[in-house]
């Protein structure tokens, strides 16, 4: 048979089929290579698999447990562990896509989310029973036998979580005495609120522009109407055009949320109302710009530029976009005032602008603005919460002093640990 | 030697980011038609980007997915209380759209109650309950640690003072006054590291921009005209 210069033998056309055979003979035998690995032994299973409704959760989660294979050890058969699912003891059995390395004897299924957050595997849901299968894996994917978990487990919903009950007594004290000093207020107890030097000057700041016949802007954050500073910010929004209105000036209220610019239309279109001038409402001063946080700054920088407003307002929860606004505004002469509670961005804007309301400022304006009962009541129901607080700070901090020497003492500390 | 190759549409990109990135960096300038063009095309794009984002991460997973593949008819109700949200096209259906409005800004007030609670409340004062004097086991018997007593000071001091700070129902004047302006002390002197750091955070974005303009975009072009890269044809 003729060679070639590297001695491979080459089919000729002698003996076409003998070669041809050959061939196919050796891809067959290389294809049982990734099942039979060259004679290597399937592990043993494990063992005693075991599983529970993990506990104090929404009923989402299982914990399984089982007895390690007997050749789990270094250097042993088993490679990792499969666990299947299925909602029926005779299955079909689905083979779960988590990882299990060797060496561990427990388990959450709590399902599967991509990084796009795509559902890979669905979660156990509540009050549904699931049994489950876990297989050692050997070396080239050899497979021990199965091990069937004994009886189905279902995950269930625990309504009360006894490791957070110091957070239902905060949530009750604090919402006691907020409804108790909402109750006094509205029974027409004056209730004194310290001046808020940002709060002075919206007065100022309308005024100004009005007197250059420029608009007021007023930017409520780059979130949407589930985050608090958003609604402290559009609740802010109220009070401020109302003034606007009362002093024929324009509003310009550019949003990134679409939620947050019907419901801003919605309030300045009740100022309006409010101020007896419903005509000089302009639905098309109140903008969604876009969702995007710079397209939303680039745009509203162009505003800033040609509008060239005579008073900003900053009011909600900015991200890295509060200093290039602020200094904007700053660039085009604008009275700013600024309000967040994002430590963060509290910075720049103590930096950038005129006034900044800082951090439960933002919160307590609209109590201080509108006056109403129910905001005064929740804001000295808070001060009172703070003051508690601060007590058993001061308290909990000479206590600990004690603790050190007597571990058994009674520790404050430990009264504010949530699981 | 070999040259290396660039697919027709990179080279384009990277022109159309470089061009775009000096557009909006115009603005430095004064605002100019450049940056106008380049506000306008972001803005819109990215409002049309998030009309896609939304369908494709919001409403197919989080609706249609379980409706329509996992039968969970309940999630119907978050669909109507959505529609509700279009009838402010109406002006005089509008008042439909308040049950919307206050459904999520009812859910966003309570679910925030209970989580600032939790981060903003307890779990500080969890934090800022330290021994005032810090003991430590020694030779000659138990010994005050007086480093860690002067951390363990400052932290509670400027926690109770800046809490004091943000006590609205009280005039800010006498001993009152005195602890919140200590207070506003330490607020500031936080603000001023935050500051200093996050500066040194966007002077990275800054270096990353120039990189991009330098290496990307100038280098790559001087190699195609020197012949040192090809432009190909793939995509």
């Amino acid at each position: 048979m003729p060679k070639r210069k590297g001695g491979i033998p080459t089919l000729t056309s002698k003996a076409p089929t003998a070669g041809l055979l050959s061939v196919m003979v050796a891809l067959f035998v290389f294809s049982l290579v990734p099942t039979v690995t060259w004679g290597q032994p399937a592990p043993r299973p494990p063992t005693n698999l075991q599983g529970e409704d993990f506990p104090l959760d929404d009923g989402r989660r299982i914990q399984l447990t089982w007895a390690l294979s007997p050749d789990d050890r270094e250097g042993g058969l088993v490679e990792e562990y499969i666990l299947l699912r299925s909602t029926k003891e005779e299955g079909p059995y689905t083979e779960l896509p988590y990882s299990i390395p060797l060496g561990s004897d427990s388990y959450v299924d709590s399902g599967e989310v991509d990084e796009n957050g795509v559902t890979v595997v669905e979660e156990p849901r509540n009050n549904i029973k699931f049994y489950y299968k876990i297989i050692a894996l050997g070396k080239g994917g050899v497979r021990s036998e199965e091990c069937l978990i004994d009886g189905p487990v279902v995950a269930t919903r625990q309504w009360f979580h006894p490791g957070r009950v110091n957070m239902l007594v905060a949530s009750i004290v604090l919402s006691l005495l907020i409804l108790f000093f909402i109750w006094q207020a509205s029974l027409g107890k004056e209730l004194y609120i310290r001046p808020l030097a940002g709060l002075e000057a919206v007065q100022e700041a309308i005024g100004r522009a009005t007197e250059m016949g420029k608009p007021v802007l007023f930017i409520p954050g780059i979130m949407d109407m589930d985050d608090i500073q958003t609604i402290a910010g559009v609740t802010i929004l109220g009070r401020v055009a109302r003034m606007v209105a009362e002093y024929d000036a324009d509003i310009l209220v550019p949003c990134s949320r679409s939620l947050v610019m019907t419901i801003a239309s919605e309030v300045v279109r009740e100022a309006y109302l409010d101020a007896g001038r419903p005509d000089a409402f302009k639905p098309d001063n109140i903008r969604y710009l876009t969702d995007d946080q710079f397209g939303y700054v680039a745009g509203v920088d162009g505003i800033m530029l040609r509008e060239r407003p005579a008073a900003n307002f900053y009011l909600g929860t900015f991200y890295a976009e509060s200093l290039i606004l602020a200094e904007t505004g700053a660039s085009v002469g604008a009275i700013q005032i600024a309000g967040t509670a994002m430590p963060s961005q509290l910075p720049f804007f103590v930096a950038a602008c005129d006034y900044t309301l800082i951090g439960e400022e933002l919160f307590a304006a609209s109590a201080y603005l509108s006056k109403e009962p129910k905001q005064l009541g929740s804001l000295v129901g808070q001060d009172w919460g703070k003051l508690i607080f601060l007590l058993f700070i001061i308290i909990g901090s000479i206590i600990a002093i004690f603790n050190q020497l007597n571990p058994d003492l009674i520790s404050i500390k430990s009264w504010f640990e949530i699981q | 030697m070999e040259i290396a190759n660039i697919p027709f549409w990179d080279f384009f990109g990277v022109w159309v980011a470089a061009l775009l990135t000096l557009f909006i960096f115009s603005f430095l300038y004064k605002d100019n038609p450049f940056y106008k063009f380049a506000e306008h095309l972001f803005v819109g794009i990215s409002a049309g980007y998030f009309v896609g984002y939304y369908y494709y991460n919001v409403l197919l997973p989080n609706f249609w997915e379980p409706f329509y593949y996992q039968g969970r008819y309940e999630y119907l109700i978050a669909v109507i209380l959505g529609i509700t949200i279009l009838f402010r096209l109406s002006r005089k259906q509008a008042w439909v759209s308040r049950f919307g409005f206050a459904f999520v800004i009812g859910c966003g007030a309570g679910i925030n109650f209970i989580a600032y609670l939790q981060s903003n409340a307890l779990a500080q004062i969890y934090g800022t309950i330290t021994p005032l004097v810090s003991l430590v086991s020694g030779e000659g018997g138990i010994l005050v640690d007086w480093k860690n007593t002067v951390f363990n000071l400052v932290a509670i001091i400027g926690v109770c003072s800046a809490l004091t700070y943000f006590y609205f129902s009280k005039p800010h004047k006498g001993f009152l006054g005195g602890v919140a302006r200590l207070g506003i002390w330490f607020l500031m002197i936080s603000f001023g590291a935050s500051f200093g750091y996050t500066v040194m955070a966007r002077i990275s974005l800054l270096i990353g921009r120039m990189h991009f303009l330098i290496f990307d975009w100038i280098e790559t072009t001087i190699n195609v005209i020197n012949g040192n890269i090809a432009i190909g044809s793939t995509f």
